[in-house]
């Protein structure tokens, strides 16, 4: 099979619109859908799923943007340290293009600042390698997808005694933030799409004392369009039929017990934070990792501690992210969404990242096209 | 050891002639450049003109199907082309960087010459400077192009209500393999560039009467920007059809793997068309007999269901808008 079977076999028009009736058909009653991750926002969006779906369906986009979820204060750790003489700071994405409270990674390499964005994180021991007399500095970000490779990062720079490369480390995890979202009590949730890549490395059994606390129905999903869409009609199908369990619509590359080898070595370098302080969120008990106090000679927040901003930032009180990482608000109901705030010029980091849901609303859904043709 | 470049090619000096001649002058052999005038004379008689320059700074130089010399001459050509003109005379500026390699000069220049045969244009003058290491990434091109307008009225204000819009070839063909050839990816594939010059099928079209509306080769932001901009600068609305818009298998795997749209990736032989319906059949039956236009679409339509927007349709009957590309192109994150 070549990869492109994997997206065409997935995208396939019939199919799409034979999932479309069936959910129509079988859908009785309003049911409130958060997706979790910032990809199934994103193919939301882009094929426009919810013009086929019906009106009972609404989609609510939630906290796994890794970029969104970034608070200010340690975007400013990013620009302490990539301002720090001789050092070069790594990271990946639109990590650079977020402003912190002065300026971005982006502005600061324009200023000349050594600020490198990564096609893939194994490129940060070459370039440590390759620059003895400079200090490296991984700025590691993502949910569990991407903690595996910080791992193996971690694990190579010991193994090749690399003394120049350090880590700032931001992995969050996703089972806190969801409970967060939904232990105020305050979020009107009936039930959660899984996200793809994190179940692949964690397995879906991280969800299931989701399903049973809340009387949600999880379905992990894969990103593309059928995808969602069958894991919609099985959210409608277990709401139907009064059910909250997890489900494994991604079944190709997610097992109930996910990536063993990945977890191990995840666990080997890395411990859980007391707190994090999500961005629109706050405090969240446990939802991130750190470095292990036995590998504080690369752990950037305690090398560099002096450097280090530590007053907490808050966003523009017009902003509204955090309604709209709680599944409280959509982008649109956002004042200024679209005019002060877009991706050129974002004012939260729900419009920074591609990954975020405002983002993703500017770009493929600004406008009411059925509106316009009615 | 190898012939380098010295920053002596570039002083003006015996080694710079030897440069131009040795180089230069054998592969862009023609009367008006050999006369060494400070600027070339040409004749020009009453025609109407069209005028154009370019810089090509791309990194890596050399790609799958192309390298930066090819680009350079193919660049101005389609610039020229897109207005309706046939390229006739261009300059070439070369800014080289010490130390860069002679062979490589070499065989860049042999790639400009064989694309610069596709099309007639010549170049009539030129200028070389050698920088000091590290004051180019190896070597930049400019380019500067005079071509002979055939056909007027060509224009990004033309679009009308109905007209329909065709691509030549797959899109994203060129910026996908740069993507893929870059030393921080190291993706393997068969990608090549679409790099290539335009100018025999817009001739073509041009000679068999089609009247066409606007034309625009769809470089940096690729098809999306062209049609973004002609929705605003003609004041209508463009409708595509996803399923339409033909993208190479491979091209397609590199967007889904970095999330990017192929839609947004650079082409450099690739044009955009909109021309009136009634026409449309006729210009892809012409366009279908040239190697680089062969995969020729009609990919949508003009309307005003939504003026200053382009519409894209999904095969399952939803639809949105494609906004024109913005800022850095960077991967996901997960």
């Amino acid at each position: 099979m070549s990869e492109v079977d994997l997206i065409e076999g997935f995208r396939d028009p019939e199919h799409m619109k034979a999932l479309a009736s069936l959910i129509t058909k079988e859908c009785k009653s309003k049911i409130n859908i958060m997706e979790v991750c910032g990809g199934h926002t994103h193919t939301i969006m882009k094929f426009g799923l919810s013009q086929i779906l019906p009106e009972f369906i609404e989609f609510v986009h939630g906290p796994g943007c890794p970029v969104c979820i970034m608070p200010k204060e340690r975007i400013d750790h990013a620009i302490a340290l990539a301002s720090m003489p001789n050092t070069i700071l790594a990271t990946l994405g639109d990590m650079i293009r977020v402003p912190g409270s002065k300026t971005s990674l982006q502005k600061l390499r324009a200023e000349g600042k050594d600020v490198r964005s990564l096609y893939s994180p194994l490129d940060v021991i070459k370039i440590a390698q390759e620059n003895p007399d400079k200090n490296v500095v991984f700025f590691a970000i993502g949910f569990e997808t991407t903690t595996p490779m910080s791992a193996v990062l971690v694990q190579q720079a010991i193994e090749k005694k690399l003394t120049n490369l350090f880590f700032h480390i931001n992995h969050v995890t996703v089972p806190e933030a969801v409970d967060a979202i939904m232990s105020g009590g305050d979020a009107k949730i009936d039930a959660f799409l899984g996200p793809s890549h994190v179940s692949v490395i964690t397995g879906y059994k991280i969800y299931e004392p989701i399903a049973k606390t809340y009387h949600t129905p999880v379905v992990v999903s894969g990103f593309e369009p059928t995808d969602v869409m069958e894991s919609v009609l099985r959210v409608v199908r277990q709401v139907n039929e009064g059910k909250s369990i997890v489900e494994n619509e991604y079944a190709r590359a997610v097992s109930r017990e996910g990536n063993l080898k990945a977890q191990a070595l995840v666990n080997t370098y890395f411990e859980k934070r007391s707190h994090f302080r999500w961005r629109g969120i706050g405090d969240i008990p446990n939802s991130a990792l750190k470095l292990k106090a036995e590998y504080a000679a690369y752990d950037a927040e305690i090398v560099f501690d002096e450097v280090l901003p530590k007053t907490e930032l808050n966003d523009h009180k017009m902003c509204i992210c955090g309604d709209i990482l709680k599944g409280r608000a959509k982008p649109f109901d956002c004042k200024v969404f679209g005019k002060a705030c877009t991706p050129s010029n974002p004012m939260g980091s729900c419009m920074v990242s591609s990954e975020g849901a405002c983002s993703a609303y500017f770009k493929y859904g600004k406008l009411n096209l059925k509106g316009a043709r009615a | 050891m190898s012939k380098k470049i010295l920053l002596s090619h570039g002083g003006g000096g015996e080694e710079t002639q030897n440069l131009i001649k040795d180089l230069f002058f054998k592969h862009f052999d023609n009367e008006i450049l050999l006369r060494m005038e400070d600027a070339a004379s040409l004749v020009m008689h009453d025609h109407k003109i069209a005028f154009t320059t370019d810089s090509f700074v791309v990194s890596p130089l050399f790609f799958k199907g192309g390298n930066i010399g090819k680009l350079a001459i193919a660049g101005t050509v389609n610039d020229l082309s897109m207005m309706g003109a046939k390229p006739r005379y261009m300059t070439c500026s070369f800014m080289i960087e010490e130390g860069f390699l002679y062979s490589h000069l070499e065989e860049i220049v042999i790639s400009m010459r064989d694309e610069m045969a596709k099309s007639g244009v010549k170049i009539v003058a030129g200028d070389t400077k050698v920088v000091p290491r590290g004051g180019v990434d190896g070597l930049f091109i400019n380019t500067a192009g005079i071509g002979e307008i055939m056909c007027e009225n060509i224009s990004a204000h033309n679009l009308e209500n109905d007209d329909v819009i065709i691509v030549s070839n797959e899109v994203g063909n060129h910026g996908a393999c740069i993507l893929a050839t870059r030393e921080e990816i190291e993706l393997e594939s068969d990608l090549q560039t679409d790099c290539t010059s335009l100018w025999k099928p817009v001739e073509a079209l041009i000679n068999a009467g089609v009247k066409i509306h606007a034309l625009r080769d769809a470089t940096r932001g690729g098809l999306s920007a062209v049609l973004n901009e002609w929705a605003v600068t003609s004041h209508v609305c463009i409708e595509v059809d996803e399923a339409k818009i033909p993208v190479a298998k491979e091209v397609r795997g590199v967007c889904e793997l970095l999330g990017f749209e192929p839609y947004e990736f650079a082409n450099e032989g690739t044009m955009v068309i909109a021309l009136p319906k009634k026409e449309a059949h006729r210009a892809v039956e012409v366009l279908k007999q040239f190697n680089e236009t062969a995969k020729v679409a009609i990919i949508g339509y003009v309307s005003n269901i939504y003026v200053d927007k382009v519409v894209l349709h999904t095969p399952w009957g939803s639809e949105r808008f494609l906004e024109p590309p913005k800022g850095e192109l960077l991967p996901r994150i997960c």
